[in-house]
């Protein structure tokens, strides 16, 4: 195989960010930013006050940086571990939800997650299922293809 | 003068969202008129912007610090220009809705701007 076709055969199963991809990228991607620099920021100064939050809050960060890192990558694997992390991040959001309100207790400060996610319009529940939604989408599209 | 930006720009960020969400729902991608908008939207991010900094400097207090305000505004300021340009990349509906949602990120960081800056 050239270069070339090898390149178009990628193309061709590599996009994941077509179509409403392109929204859940942007939505992954601002999800990221504001989790990312959140953490930052909280970490950097005001660590001890509440640790676990600002501890679940980075993990909330990475998960998001890599969901969107993968879906601009693309390809089955990325495709994948895309969906792994959706699963981990929708679990994530309800085990931190229940959590935060059965035992509030815990924690002096919000983490993205507190809620449901209900600081972010509830966008932290909702953008995990619209991304398994579209990644098994995506999979049957590309084997139909 | 802070406050009035921050209301017209919440304004002009929802009205940059209902045209783009409208355009999605034509199924049309985003036109020229589009990016004009998207344009002027990003010209009041950018005034407020500088009209923040400068009353930083003049030794105004943002309420929950000067750090966290002037990375707020940094974000307002990407939010519609990055979306705009994914438009670009994805000529079909989905780039219209994408304006449409980044638009709606800028007035939610807009609301958050005013809590930020103001005493409450």
């Amino acid at each position: 195989m050239t270069e070339t076709q090898e390149k178009a055969a990628q193309g061709k199963r590599s996009r994941l960010v077509s179509g409403p991809g392109i929204l859940l990228v942007w939505l992954y991607g601002v999800m990221s930013v504001g989790a990312v620099s959140r953490s930052i920021y909280q970490i950097a100064t005001e660590f001890d006050r509440a640790p676990l939050a600002y501890g679940l809050s980075a993990v909330a960060a990475v998960v998001y940086a890599f969901i969107t890192y993968t879906l601009v990558r693309g390809g089955e694997t990325a495709r994948r571990a895309a969906l792994v992390c959706c699963a981990a991040e929708l679990a994530g959001v309800l085990i931190v939800g229940t959590w935060t309100l059965a035992e509030p207790s815990a924690f002096p400060d919000a983490t993205v997650w507190s809620d449901y996610g209900y600081g972010y319009l509830f966008i932290p529940v909702l953008l995990p299922l619209t991304g398994i939604w579209w990644l098994r989408r995506s999979r049957a599209v590309t084997a139909a293809a | 003068m802070l406050d009035a930006l921050t209301v017209t720009v919440s304004v002009a960020a929802l009205a940059l969202a209902a045209w783009c969400g409208f355009a999605a729902f034509r199924d049309q991608p985003t036109k020229d008129w589009h990016f004009i908008g998207m344009a002027v939207v990003t010209f009041l991010v950018l005034t407020q912007l500088v009209v923040g900094i400068v009353q930083l400097v003049r030794g105004e207090k943002a309420e929950e610090g000067a750090t966290i305000f002037v990375a707020y505004l940094l974000g307002a300021l990407c939010a519609v220009p990055i979306a705009g340009f994914m438009s670009l990349a994805e000529r079909s509906r989905w780039g219209s809705a994408t304006v449409a949602a980044g638009a709606v990120v800028l007035a939610v960081l807009e609301v958050r701007l005013y809590d930020i800056w103001t005493v409450g």
